[in-house]
């Protein structure tokens, strides 16, 4: 699995090439390795959505009891309501 | 949810620093809800977490004075939140230190073992309320360097610039780590899709 030098060498780079931070020479390299290596094609498709369900999901939010718990604490009550939409 | 017609932009920071109270408001609308993410995904336990936000605020207050304006408010705030979060960290007992040890992660560790390929799988049938519940407990099983990162990056979209000077990284430092985290959790989550479809294959 992904265990040959190309593989692991791509893999170093994989966050670079999905945030479009790596160069072009090197976006070739990869996008050459990744048409010719299935398993790399999966490793990225997989790390990307890994990526978008956490992005998209990952977000804890205040409950509206702990904002509520929290204004109280920090004396702004009175401006409890504005921060509300 | 914050009130979206504040922004960083409109949040005036010499009534700020002057402790306006109604300037103080507006920052905590605007800022809660991302500290508390951060926070709640570093000590795992929103209560406490509840506790961490309240002490982040105070302490903002207190301190405000010294902002001088050069990076943003809300790194700058994320800092504080951060080193709150860490000073609790470090007070625990070692006997509340949660069952769940953090694994380590090792570079050799980083090795895809997972090629399960989940792609294609039909979203709305894989984003259960366990698969979310397994995706955040995967972020508390993260080494707590890369979380931060990773909550900071992938989630609250800051730019790497940004995360380095709240977190005190260089920016190599903040690829490098954002890279393992999510490595870590792509294995993590190919595991779950993995056993959960009943496809040993």
């Amino acid at each position: 699995m992904c265990e040959k030098p190309d593989c692991k060498q791509l893999l170093e780079s994989l966050s670079l090439y999905l945030d479009d931070e790596a160069e072009e020479a090197l976006c070739a390299e990869i996008e050459q390795h990744l048409a010719e290596c299935p398993n790399c094609r999966i490793v990225v498709d997989t790390l990307s959505k890994t990526m978008r369900f956490y992005h998209d999901h990952g977000h804890a939010s205040l409950s509206k009891e702990a904002r509520e718990r929290l204004y109280t604490a920090l004396d702004l009550n009175d401006y409890l309501r504005d921060s509300e939409s | 949810m914050a009130d979206s017609s504040i922004t960083e932009a409109t949040l005036n920071l010499d009534r700020l620093r002057a402790g306006d109270k109604a300037a103080f408001a507006q920052m905590v609308a605007l800022y809660a809800d991302r500290l508390y993410n951060l926070i709640v995904k570093l000590l795992g336990n929103p209560q406490e977490a509840e506790d961490a936000l309240q002490e982040t605020f105070v302490n903002a207050f207190r301190n405000i004075h010294r902002f001088e304006g050069r990076s943003q408010l809300g790194t700058w705030l994320y800092r504080i939140a951060h080193n709150t979060a860490l000073m609790r960290l470090r007070t625990r007992r070692p006997d509340t230190i949660s069952i769940d040890e953090p694994v380590t992660v090792e570079d050799g560790e980083m090795l895809p073992r997972q090629i399960y390929d989940w792609r294609d799988l039909p979203e709305d049938e894989m984003l259960t309320g366990e698969a979310l519940a397994y995706m955040e407990a995967a972020i508390q099983q993260l080494p707590e360097p890369l979380r931060a990162v990773f909550v900071l990056r992938d989630i609250e979209e800051l730019s790497t610039a940004e995360v380095g000077e709240a977190l005190n990284l260089s920016e190599p430092a903040v690829k490098s780590r954002l890279h393992r985290a999510r490595l870590f959790l792509r294995e993590r989550l190919s595991e779950y899709f993995h056993e959960r479809t009943g496809d040993h294959v």
